[in-house]
């Protein structure tokens, strides 16, 4: 591939022009990841006068620790559940949006209002609609007879936080299955319509395995957006609880450190949520590049 | 095998689109109908409707004596090429083949059968086992085909499948094409805009034109006998030269013009008919002045413009007659040449 090349006539034009996003980095990105890294291996004393150096300790502690081993898997629970969720509505709100013809770009104006709204407005609006007290949908849900309150039912509380952060993913998951599923060739559709597929047969066997690139993609993104984007919405709506039922590893490094001010194990769990992050964009690249099924 | 009957079909899309206007037609049992018209004209919608790809607005469609207006494309018992192929590209050339064949039930071994019959008869036995991608278009495009003869359905619809190859290949396929249908003596319907690819595959040809059927006849009959203007320019390369006829009696007809049919104010003349030596027996003369010299190989275009009308004129001679670019030519043409209409209503009026 040949690409565009610019020469520039003095050699600090292009640094300059470099800078403010490097600087940015640096600051916001490098330098905190350095300082977490480093504090992750020191203990701090209550009143944080005394630090002192403890190797890997932080680590070994965290893997002996009840509550975070819960919140590893309360954390692999939500993102599981928030990425079916959202990803399994938005292929059918996109498959049913993708066959209408008129109303097509209304709808899609419609459904992607929820991606624009902040995280924690969106939080504070379940917050209202599933309030124990005074939301609507306990009200309803009392009506066939079952007691909402997730502020005692740890299911609740994470059928709570799942709904909320899957709803404002969908927006985004939606806009590429559609782009995906246009991108799709209509006669691919009705070669398979005259080779005697009913309609769900052409979508698992024709329709399904070529939109698999933007699926993959989009699993990753979900997986990541479920478990590092998710704090505002968690924060508004269940704070963690109760008793650490949607304690997640994000929320929990913020718990710790800022509220427990246990800033050496929550500099260690930090590190680990970095590992994380960059494991799955190997994953992300590897397969990406190598597309997937075809 | 089964004939396919339409009866007064039309399709109006929404917008008060008419693409087809009432169409009714008969393929025989057997028979290579082609459809053929210039781009926009309806061929496609008109075929798509045969295949249950889009409703119909009104009339009546039938394969065999089935009525088939409401049934699902894969009720039909008919299978389509289309102009990209439409192949899977997730799947083998095998499973392409074979993905019809499943969802009707067949059992392992027929399939595998019926995939080796088509593939070897296609020469595409090596392909196999990849995938549509890593195919030429010429390749894909017998693999397009085989899918369509690997089901042994009642008929075969072709959305223009060869417009997508390079000139050579098309000649190619469509000879094979040709000798296929004749092998299985499927009924097939075609749609093609290139009146070169109709003349030669098509049993009957169906001239369309805005939504209407122009005429009906063997390649030959058309090609003699244009029953409208449009099927006369339509059919035939070079297309066919018109002159008034008020023209030619000015330049002296000699009487040969007395006996033109009643009506006709405009002949036809192809550029074959054309000739630049006086032929036996009795002919008109006219003057002109050569434009433009184009050697073809085996024969030779010349671009003239007739004397004193300044209207383009194309003639078509084999080998390369010795003459120059701005020099006056006269060429001579017989009555029997003459094809005759009437520049309002568009119609031939007779011969
Ligand atoms: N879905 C549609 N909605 C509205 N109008 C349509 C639609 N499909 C086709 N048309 C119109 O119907 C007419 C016939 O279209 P059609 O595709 O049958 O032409 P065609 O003869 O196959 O042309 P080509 O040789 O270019 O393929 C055209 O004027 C076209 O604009
Ligand atoms: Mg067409």
């Amino acid at each position: 591939m040949q690409t565009k090349r610019m020469t520039f006539p003095g050699h600090w034009l292009p640094y300059a022009l470099l800078a403010p996003q490097v600087i940015i980095t640096l600051i916001f990105f490098i330098w905190p990841a350095g300082q977490a890294l480093y504090q992750s291996l020191l203990r701090e004393d209550a009143f944080g006068i005394k630090t002192t150096f403890v190797g890997l300790e932080n680590f070994a502690r965290l893997f002996r620790d009840g509550d975070y081993l819960n919140s590893l898997s309360v954390t692999a629970v939500f993102a599981v559940g928030t990425t079916l969720i959202s990803m399994g509505l938005a292929l059918l709100m996109a498959t049913t949006v993708n066959r209408m013809i008129r109303s097509r770009s209304t709808y899609t104006t419609l459904l992607v209002w929820p991606y624009a709204i902040a995280p924690a407005i969106a939080g504070v609006l379940w917050w209202f609609i599933f309030n124990p007290s005074i939301g609507i949908v306990p009200y309803l849900l009392d009506m066939v007879g079952y007691r909402w309150n997730h502020r005692t039912s740890g299911n609740d509380a994470m059928m709570l936080v799942i709904f909320a952060a899957a709803w404002k993913q969908i927006s985004y998951n939606f806009l590429f299955f559609l782009a995906g599923l246009q991108s799709i060739p209509q006669s691919l559709i009705e070669a398979a319509a005259i080779d005697g597929a009913s309609p769900l047969k052409r979508f698992w066997t024709v329709v399904f395995p070529l939109l698999s690139p933007t699926t993959f993609f989009l699993l990753v993104v979900n997986v990541v957006y479920a478990m590092f984007d998710t704090f505002g919405i968690i924060h508004a709506t269940t704070e963690g609880g109760p008793s650490q039922a949607t304690n997640t590893l994000v929320y929990k490094v913020y718990a710790d450190g800022f509220v427990g001010l246990n800033l050496g194990s929550s500099a260690a769990q930090s590190v680990i949520l970095m590992a994380i992050v960059v494991v799955l964009t190997i994953i992300q690249f590897r397969f990406i590049e190598r597309r997937v099924n075809y | 095998m089964a004939s396919i009957t339409l009866e007064g079909l039309k399709k109006t899309y929404s917008g008060d689109v008419q693409a087809v206007k009432g169409v009714d037609l008969e393929v025989h049992d057997g028979e290579f109908v082609v459809l053929v018209g210039p781009s926009g004209c309806g061929k496609s919608t008109l075929l798509r409707m045969v295949a249950g790809l889009e409703t119909i607005t009104e009339g009546t469609l039938k394969i065999g004596d089935r009525v088939v207006n409401k049934l699902e494309p894969a009720e039909r018992d008919i299978a389509m090429v289309f102009q990209n192929y439409a192949l899977y590209p997730h799947m083998t050339v095998y499973n392409n083949l074979a993905y019809g064949l499943k969802n009707r039930g067949f059992n392992k071994d027929e399939i595998e059968k019926r995939v080796q019959v088509a593939a070897e008869m296609l020469e595409i036995e090596e392909f196999l086992d990849r995938k549509p991608r890593k195919l030429s278009g010429g390749q894909r495009q017998r693999v397009a085909m085989g899918r369509a003869l690997v089901r042994e359905p009642a008929a075969f619809l072709f959305d223009e499948p060869l417009s997508n190859l390079d000139a050579k290949l098309r000649v190619q396929m469509r000879v094979e094409i040709k000798q296929l249908q004749r092998r299985l003596k499927t009924t097939s319907l075609y749609v093609t805009h290139d009146q070169l690819e109709a003349m030669t595959l098509g049993d009957r040809l169906v001239v369309l034109n805005a939504g209407q059927i122009e005429q009906v006849g063997t390649p030959m009959q058309i090609y003699a006998r244009p029953a409208t203007m449009f099927v006369a320019g339509f059919i035939g390369s070079p297309a066919m030269n018109m002159v008034p006829v008020e023209y030619l009696h000015a330049r002296g007809a000699n009487g040969l013009l007395d006996n033109l049919p009643e009506g006709t104010d405009i002949v036809g003349i192809r550029p074959d008919d054309m000739h630049l030596a006086p032929p036996a027996g009795q002919h008109l003369i006219v003057e002109s002045t050569l434009q433009l010299f184009e050697a073809a190989g085996a024969e030779s275009h010349l671009y003239v413009n007739l004397a004193d009308s300044d209207q383009p004129t194309v003639i078509r001679v084999s080998g390369q007659p010795p003459v120059a670019e701005g020099e006056t030519l006269r060429f001579y043409v017989t009555r029997d040449a003459l094809h005759p209409f009437n520049s309002t209503t568009g119609q031939r009026t007779g011969d």
